[in-house]
């Protein structure tokens, strides 16, 4: 199950970075998306897979009465999602903003702040 | 969106949702629940009020502005972990106090504050970015 | 709800059962302050005129606290509270040693001293979109990266500065700043993220977060491969937040778009908690690791400073030079990670003080000087020594400082670094130290030769904001900039110290775990 799992992260990483090369905010951002959730994913693999059953202690128990799954990667991974999630949003807006204001979603093209061929400082006194 | 079946069912079901939430608040502690997935629940509800019947009655209903009950929330989440600080004990203790009202005993916690105050933050940010998206749409 | 009631377990095996002393609810104070403060703000945000006074409040608390921990830690040693009540390592420990009470401190006074400033800087817009809450909010995620003792918590509290500080980034909505975010942002994000990516590996490996636990577990496995690729994902995460060449990018790309007052705590903070982050994983956490990759280090610190001081030599427009100098002392800082003696580190620890207050001051100099001059591009600057010769003084002492010439703070440090650095053998890193000391100074001399020697028209006064509390703010961060300069024996022993605690774990990990077994 986790060699499974953890051909699904690689495979994750590589199409998240593979977008995250391109140009184009909105690829970018797609791969950002993935590579969030290929995080995810790792977190999950590398708290070990032990079993499906919920860490849940019942009421009249103080310790689980029988082998739960691995409560902490999933409480790392819920901190990861509403993270990621609250990120995700926030770069879809500015990313949105961008090509709304500037007019491209090149990142080549975008130049307001660092104006290409801008010139050298003054030589003389 | 705005048909009239679905204004008419909408304050319904936003009312239900956030009794829902509220609910799913509660049994947070010791069941599968809590602060964060009621407070979207919520959230969620007042969405969907957005949706049918437009942005300002939600703002209205809502009374004050959602920053400023994610700004609440924040307070006494922080607030509930400096109680223990009165009990000699560390930063975010639990600590539990059982009142009797009308004969119920009714468990009463810090955690149970700090879960409330989770849920307002979530309520509030994610309202706050919902309607603002929903301004955008239809305005 | 039922709670714990009618049952009798045993939960000394699990939680903290003796009493906790008050005096340690200092380590979390830091954070709480903030949060409360920024909490406020957000409930209370139409009343924009109270905003900064309220906010001012909570910065002095905050500096109160921040001080008088680090009087407790320099009077008890570590200072460790583990929330709820849980044992380490299932509790989040917040442990404050001399290293991170020292930055707490220093990153509370610049944040104090921008705080009055930013009274001057941010007008209403500024404070309706949210300045003061996303700046106390990014407050509690620097003191809670410096003081916490958990490296999940550490990444949490970098996502709260990291958010905050986007906030703060595009509070005019101009295109120069979206341009600017869009980058900082990605790359910040991706940062992040190679953080969260070895830090999954790390509980893979280890099964635990808590960074006492980790130092203890890590040198008993030594230099193995999968430590090894922990060492390097978390190198890389690091110097990019740092802002270390290749990586550094983003910082010219996006930190002279901002507010004056922004960008001013931007460069004193933000790297120098990435530069924390690398002292407290490469030194603490793996040094079997780091000294295997220390070359690697070395000639990454090499290139980034002479590099940020020829980027800075390229730029006409001063608030973009200032983005390469940042990077520039981010070199210094990584040098003496790279040979991370007692001495290097300390240099590394000292700078970090230095960087903090010498930045802030140049960004908010730069300010004024591009809104006196009317432009801040140097082919259009002039005039400013005939027109306002009080700046001129203050300009001066800050070049000379970041430049690292005598007699202020910006001195001692590098000369700790060259001899750390000679002492084993590394004359090439000394070299470079010495080679961008030269340049800064060089890009510096022509800043103060072309806007305040040259001739030139100055903007008309009338319709200028005042600039007495731009001068009193100057001053404040110009004090200890020549205090540390004239007396660097206090900072040394302090930075020393931390050098010290960093190097030999063992105090830190008693703190956490006292009984000396734990898990």
């Amino acid at each position: 199950m986790e060699a499974a799992l953890s051909v699904l992260v690689s495979v994750f990483f590589a199409v998240a970075f593979y977008l995250m090369l391109s140009k184009h905010t909105i690829r970018i951002l797609l791969g950002v998306a993935i590579l969030g959730n290929a995080v995810n994913l790792l977190i999950f693999t590398a708290g070990r897979i032990l079993r499906e059953v919920p860490p849940i202690i019942p009421i009249d128990h103080d310790t689980p009465p029988f082998e739960v799954a691995n409560p902490l990667p999933q409480a790392l991974i819920l901190t990861a999602i509403v993270i990621s999630f609250s990120f995700f949003a926030f770069l879809l807006v500015l990313a949105y903003r961008a090509y709304q204001d500037i007019g491209t979603d090149n990142t080549d093209e975008m130049r307001i702040a660092e104006p290409a061929n801008e010139g050298l400082p003054p030589m003389g006194y | 969106m705005r048909t009239i079946i679905f204004r008419t069912v909408a304050p319904n079901l936003t009312s239900l949702m956030v009794l829902f939430s509220i609910f799913v608040l509660l049994r947070g502690h010791n069941e599968p629940g809590g602060g964060f997935i009621g407070g979207l629940i919520a959230a969620s509800a007042f969405a969907i009020y957005g949706i049918a019947c437009g942005v300002s009655p939600v703002r209205r209903a809502l009374w004050f502005h959602p920053m400023a009950i994610a700004g609440f929330g924040l307070l006494l989440a922080a607030l509930s972990g400096v109680l223990s600080l009165f009990q000699g004990v560390p930063f975010l203790t639990g600590l539990w106090a059982e009142p009797h009202l009308f004969g119920v005993p009714v468990a009463v916690s810090t955690p149970m504050v700090f879960d409330i105050g989770v849920y307002l933050v979530v309520v509030g940010s994610i309202t706050s970015i919902a309607l603002a998206l929903e301004e955008r749409d239809y305005d | 709800m039922a709670g714990m009631a009618g049952k009798a377990v045993d939960i000394s095996g699990a939680m903290v059962t003796g009493p906790v002393d008050p005096a340690d609810w200092l380590v979390i104070a830091p954070v709480v302050i903030p949060v409360v403060f920024g909490a406020l703000l957000l409930m209370f945000r139409k009343e924009t005129r109270e905003h900064a006074a309220v906010a001012i409040i909570g910065l002095l608390l905050l500096v109160a606290a921040d001080a008088a921990l680090l009087a407790h830690v320099l009077a008890r040693g570590h200072v460790v509270m583990t929330m709820g009540r849980w044992l380490p390592p299932f509790g989040i420990s917040f442990t404050a040693d001399a290293l991170g009470a020292t930055l707490a401190l220093t990153a509370g006074v610049v944040a104090l001293v921008a705080g009055f400033y930013s009274i001057r800087d941010i007008g209403n817009t500024g404070r309706r979109y949210g300045f003061y809450p996303f700046f106390l909010l990014m407050m509690a995620g620097v003191s809670g990266s410096f003081l916490t003792g958990d490296i999940f918590n550490l990444y949490v509290w970098f996502e709260v500065l990291l958010i905050s500080s986007f906030g703060l980034l595009i509070l005019g909505s101009e295109h120069e700043q979206i341009d600017g975010a869009t980058k900082y942002a990605f790359l910040n994000l991706v940062a992040t993220t190679l953080f969260l990516i070895a830090t999954g590996y790390l509980y893979g490996i280890f099964g635990t977060l808590n960074m006492a636990d980790i130092a203890r577990k890590a040198s008993a496995v030594g230099p193995t491969a999968p430590i090894m690729t922990l060492a390097m994902l978390y190198f890389f995460a690091f110097a990019m937040k740092a802002a270390a060449f290749p990586v550094n990018f983003w910082l010219p790309a996006s930190y002279h778009t901002p507010r004056v007052v922004v960008s001013a705590l931007f460069a004193g903070l933000l790297t120098k908690v990435g530069i924390y982050a690398l002292l407290r994983t490469q030194v603490m956490l793996f040094p079997a690791q780091r000294d295997i990759i220390a070359e690697l280090i070395a000639w990454v610190a090499a290139a980034t400073m002479i590099l940020g001081a020829l980027g800075a030599l390229a730029q006409s427009d001063i608030r973009r030079m200032m983005g390469f100098i940042v990077v520039s002392g981010i070199g210094v800082m990584l040098a003496g990670l790279a040979l991370a003696s007692q001495l290097g580190l300390s240099a590394t620890i000292f700078y970090a003080v230095h960087s903090m207050l010498v930045m802030t001051a140049l960004y908010i100099l730069a300010g004024l000087m591009s809104e006196r001059a009317g432009s801040h591009v140097l082919h259009d600057m002039g005039g400013l020594y005939r027109a306002y010769p009080f700046m001129t003084a203050i300009a001066l002492v800050l070049f000379l400082a970041v430049a690292g010439l005598p007699p202020f703070s910006g001195l001692w440090p590098k000369v700790f670094v060259v001899k750390a650095a000679l002492d084993v053998g590394a004359w090439w890193l000394a070299f470079s130290v010495l080679l961008s000391g030269i340049l800064t100074t060089i890009a510096l001399a022509r800043v103060f030769a072309l806007a305040f020697w040259r001739d030139g028209a100055t903007a008309a006064v009338e319709d200028l904001k005042p600039l007495r509390l731009g001068y009193v703010v100057l001053v404040a961060l110009v004090v200890p900039v020549v205090w540390i300069g004239v007396d660097p024996e206090p900072l040394l022993s302090l930075s020393g110290k931390a050098a010290a605690d960093l190097l030999d774990p063992a105090r830190y990990i008693g703190a956490v775990f006292p009984e000396g077994g734990g898990s």
